[in-house]
């Protein structure tokens, strides 16, 4: 049952007793709005963090921040033993290109719009990372492709191209193709806001069976009886600002702030 | 004159057209990129410099610009180049003005290729290369094929400026005999001719066409 969730990343044995991603007062703005002030939290192995909140109250560019998509103007941000960025003085040092490279092998990034690559097959969208940025062989990675897509319930989809498949169906592709890469850690960015709520139920299915394999990952999602099922953990955000996190079942169902509160009236 | 003998002689001209077609075509449609890329830069210099190149490219006749080339090393320099200069004047000329143009249809497919498709890229690990060479550029083409087509079949009738220089390319063959024998035939027939290769290039075009709409985005 352990087929998805590789175990056997380059991760030494001191990375196993760090936490797999941690952000420390980071900061972000975008001209003169903040848009994260001062956010802190680390994720460690087999932890899955649901982050929910308000449209622009951050979730979306924590997520940037943390897969090197945005740059964090102050905070330290590690994978692991790899310091990716360093807070000097209260602004972020990135380490350089290499050192990037390598967060990015560490992680994996799963889109509200799948972002998958029109013009290549299911399969190739699979095989085709995995040959150009980890060097694997074309049987290898051919093999890695076909036992997630076995997985994922798309076995007789290989030769198919994105535009031929679903929604839905495109999102388990793009969950496969990040795993594929043996991420030590998937991040999802509202991986169901793009889809129909019958197309919902597969992708979720799958997410949640990623938590039983103890992936580690953190979700943005809108999802809220998803979240207090399958996270550990569960952040609220709102203005760039952590307003309350702990156990799902405690922030969800007991939150202790006011503004959650007003929040999750309206689900 | 005898017919035969006017087609050999326009067959002798349309090896020269095709010369000159196929030189731009394989010289500018790379260099259309680095043009385009050039453009794009974030080094606004370098920008503008391209700008400004593709300004004068597209905005001046391109019948003055292979003058210009032409004469350009003896006006400025005294050097007196060979009799093969005519034709390397006549590909530069041509190479430069259609890598202007092709550089601002590139320009146009890059731009209209979401962002997510660079993230994604990025976040997989591609570099920055591999991502242009292997997830742009290949949905670029298929979205910019009718308007290079477009392109590709003025310039198998823009070959016939190279007449300026005088080379004996089809149209100029044709001109020489037309008032040789004093008869609108060369034309015609030279008509009848630049009309068959863009058939054959626009076969060729809807093909690719063909090709390439396994997916769509």
């Amino acid at each position: 049952m352990s087929a998805v969730v590789s175990h056997d990343t380059q991760a030494s044995s001191i990375d196993d007793a760090l936490p797999v991603v941690s952000l420390e007062h980071g900061k972000k703005s975008f001209g003169t709005t903040q848009v994260l002030r001062d956010i802190s939290l680390s994720i460690d192995k087999g932890d899955v963090l649901a982050i929910i909140g308000p449209s622009g109250g951050g979730k979306s560019t924590l997520l940037r921040c943390l897969t090197l998509l945005e740059r964090l103007d102050g905070g330290a941000l590690t994978y692991g033993s790899l310091t990716v960025a360093q807070d000097e003085g209260g602004i972020a040092h990135y380490g350089g290109p290499a050192v990037e490279h390598e967060a990015r092998n560490r992680f994996g990034l799963v889109f509200q719009n799948f972002n998958l690559f029109p013009h290549y097959t299911v399969l190739e969208n699979l095989c085709d990372p995995q040959m150009r940025v980890l060097k694997r062989s074309r049987q290898e990675a051919e093999a890695r492709a076909r036992e997630l897509l076995g997985r994922m319930d798309l076995g007789d989809k290989e030769s198919m191209v994105p535009c031929e498949l679903s929604g839905g169906q495109q999102q388990r592709v793009a969950i496969a193709r990040a795993l594929a890469m043996d991420p030590e850690v998937l991040f999802f960015d509202e991986p169901t806001s793009a889809l129909d709520p019958e197309l919902t139920q597969g992708v979720l299915r799958v997410i949640r069976d990623l938590a039983n394999e103890s992936m580690t990952m953190a979700i943005v999602t809108h999802e809220m009886t998803f979240a207090r099922d399958v996270a550990d953990r569960v952040m609220f955000m709102d203005g760039g600002t952590i307003i309350e996190q702990g156990p799902a079942s405690q922030v969800i169902d007991h939150p202790t702030q006011q503004r959650t509160r007003d929040f999750l009236a309206s689900y | 004159m005898e017919f035969a003998v006017m087609m050999g002689i326009l067959l002798e001209g349309l090896v020269l057209t095709v010369e000159i077609f196929v030189v731009t075509l394989v010289g500018a449609l790379p260099l259309g990129i680095l043009v385009a890329l050039g453009r794009m830069s974030r080094c606004k210099p370098l920008a503008l410099v391209v700008r400004l190149y593709i300004s004068l490219m597209r905005g001046t006749p391109l019948m003055l610009q292979l003058m210009a080339i032409m004469f350009c090393p003896y006006y400025l320099f005294g050097l007196n180049m060979g009799p093969d200069w005519k034709f390397f004047a006549c590909a530069i000329g041509f190479i430069l003005n259609y890598a202007a143009y092709f550089a601002e249809i590139y320009r146009s497919g890059i731009q209209s290729i979401p962002r997510g498709q660079y993230e994604a890229a990025e976040v997989l690990g591609y570099s920055r290369l591999q991502t242009f060479m292997h997830i742009v550029l290949p949905q670029v083409i298929k979205r910019i094929l009718p308007a290079m087509g477009n392109e590709i079949i003025t310039l198998v009738k823009d070959t016939s400026l190279a007449f300026v220089l005088g080379i004996m390319e089809m149209f100029n063959s044709a001109k020489a005999l037309a008032a040789r024998e004093v008869s609108m035939t060369p034309y015609i027939i030279a008509g009848l001719i630049y009309w068959c290769i863009n058939l054959f290039i626009e076969l060729i075009l809807t093909r690719v066409e063909k090709r390439m709409s396994y997916y769509h985005d």
